[in-house]
């Protein structure tokens, strides 16, 4: 049995005065059996895996159905422009979880994280940053333990299937995932104190997601798909940067994750990835899916 | 879940369920079929029928066949590959009863001149099950080594393949038992948590009342 509380899961880290990383590792030891250096193996090959796959982007490839492709390809113009709002880290971070996003619309090898629909969000914000704050791929690694962590629990206590729960449950779940591991990397607190920010980031992240549909035209994993990878990703940083900050979430973690599990039990089937309802249902996205069938 | 169910697994997109399972399910069969295939036709229900070519079900169904994973590159182009391997393709639509909504009826063909039917569903995030073998109901996930045993309905096969499992301390993690009439054709359906070698499946193939034995390592 892992993790099935961010309540327990930072006690742990307390108590045994350990990172949260290390928790995640050692009770992924025990429940399946494998040493600390195969799950450190693993969890290595996962990100190196999301590197390359983000080298593998073409801006040429299209998706089968034709609905994307080219987007990663238009942002990375945008930024070599000069005009970005932003600026910063924010544009590389949107480009980054398009070409992921359109790497898996368009058949090639990515990571679930947790889905592939959602795929996008952890790699958009931890490529960028491990470039500019020159990270060692041994600290990142260590950090998507404590992405799996909250992952893990969100999984025990609500879904991260948009079938489940909607969208909220994938690229929600992806985003609470992607910001407590930033503020993970980036907190130069104690123990105890980055624990309770990842959990305030885990928790703010997936409440601005909270409702979140999942309406995919024509059923397929692209429109809004790949997008929706942005807002997760930017998100996971306004949350972890909010969290950094001091800002706590007023409803603990574990109760957000309670609420975005009824709120998925509350939405019909139409809003649950059977590419009936929301933008599917409108009138383009019907007459999408009626081209799509009639090729 | 386990933290690797969480993060991963590594596969080619763009969906677990349409693309990912598909694959596995393609091995399945392949792996069962035990030889190189020549012919094989897929008949698409539901949900796989409606969007399996926008998700790559089709390929991905090829490529398990031509023994791909799900993290294989090739999967997009499955069936260029299976044209160089002479494996004939036939694809259709099916409305196959009380099925779940990502299923596919695979009739296959190998070079042997082995025939092999079956029916699976892809359960969400890769996970698969197969609820037909050559118009049987059974019912197993392929995440275990797991013998297929096609019998006619008559005391003993049981205990004879439980005894031989026992004699090379293979232990039964799930066994399951179906039979179509009494005294007509029967199944067993065996999950061990250790390799069945193929010594044993050779000594089960002298079996009294045997018509065919299928393993999924």
């Amino acid at each position: 049995m892992g993790l099935t509380s961010v309540k327990e899961f930072i006690e742990l880290s307390k108590s045994k005065n350990i990172p949260l990383w290390q928790v995640v590792l050692e009770s992924d030891c025990d429940d399946t059996g494998i040493t600390k250096e195969e799950s450190i193996e693993k969890m290595t090959l996962l990100w190196q895996t999301m590197k390359n796959s983000s080298k593998s982007y073409n801006k040429n490839d299209k998706s089968a159905s034709k609905l994307v492709g080219g987007d990663g390809g238009l942002m990375q113009e945008y930024i070599l422009s000069g005009k970005s709002i932003s600026g910063g880290i924010i544009p590389e971070v949107i480009k980054e979880a398009l070409k992921m996003g359109e790497c898996n619309a368009c058949m090639k090898r990515i990571v679930a994280a947790p889905t592939a629909g959602s795929c996008g969000v952890l790699p958009a914000v931890l490529i960028p940053f491990q470039k500019q704050r020159n990270i060692s791929d041994e600290e990142i690694v260590k950090s998507l333990y404590v992405s799996a962590g909250f992952g893990q629990i969100i999984a025990y206590r609500a879904s991260i299937s948009g079938a489940e729960g909607g969208c909220q449950a994938e690229i929600g779940s992806a985003s609470a995932m992607a910001s407590a591991t930033l503020v993970y990397l980036c907190s130069d607190d104690s123990i105890s104190d980055v624990a309770d920010k990842c959990a305030n980031a885990c928790a703010m992240s997936l409440k601005n997601l909270l409702g979140l549909v999942c309406d995919p035209v024509a059923g397929l994993v692209e429109v809004p798909c790949v997008k929706r990878n942005v807002i997760g990703a930017v998100n996971a940083i306004s949350s972890a940067e909010m969290a950094l900050a001091g800002i706590e979430s007023k409803i603990p973690v574990d109760e957000v994750i309670d609420a975005m599990k009824e709120v998925g039990d509350l939405l019909p089937s139409s809003l649950r990835e059977t590419g009936k309802g929301g933008l599917a249902g409108t009138v383009t996205g019907q007459q999408i899916k009626f081209m799509m069938n009639n090729i | 879940m386990n933290i690797f169910d969480i993060l991963g697994p590594i596969m080619v997109g763009p969906s677990s369920s349409h693309t990912a399972g598909a694959v596995r399910i393609g091995l399945v069969a392949r792996k069962l079929l035990g030889e190189k295939p020549v012919f094989m036709e897929m008949c698409l229900h539901g949900s796989f029928a409606d969007t399996g070519e926008g998700h790559g079900t089709d390929k991905a169904l090829v490529a398990g066949m031509l023994l791909m994973n799900t993290d294989d590159e090739r999967i997009p182009h499955s069936f260029d590959i299976a044209k160089q391997e002479n494996l004939q393709i036939i694809k259709c639509v099916v409305n196959l009863k009380d099925a779940h909504p990502n299923t596919v009826l695979l009739k296959v063909c190998g070079e042997n001149g082995t025939k092999l039917e079956l029916v699976a569903s892809s359960l969400g995030g890769g996970r698969i099950k197969v609820y037909e073998l050559d118009g049987m109901k059974v019912e197993f996930t392929g995440n275990y080594p797991t013998l297929i045993i096609r019998n006619l309905d008559k005391p003993g096969p049981v205990a004879h393949v439980t005894a031989r499992l026992l004699e090379n301390k293979v232990n039964i993690a799930n066994m399951q038992l179906y039979r179509d009439s009494k005294g007509g054709y029967a199944a067993m359906v065996i999950e061990s948590d250790d390799k069945i070698s193929k010594d044993i499946i050779d000594d089960l193939q002298k079996m009294e009342s045997l018509v065919k034995i299928s393993y999924l390592e």
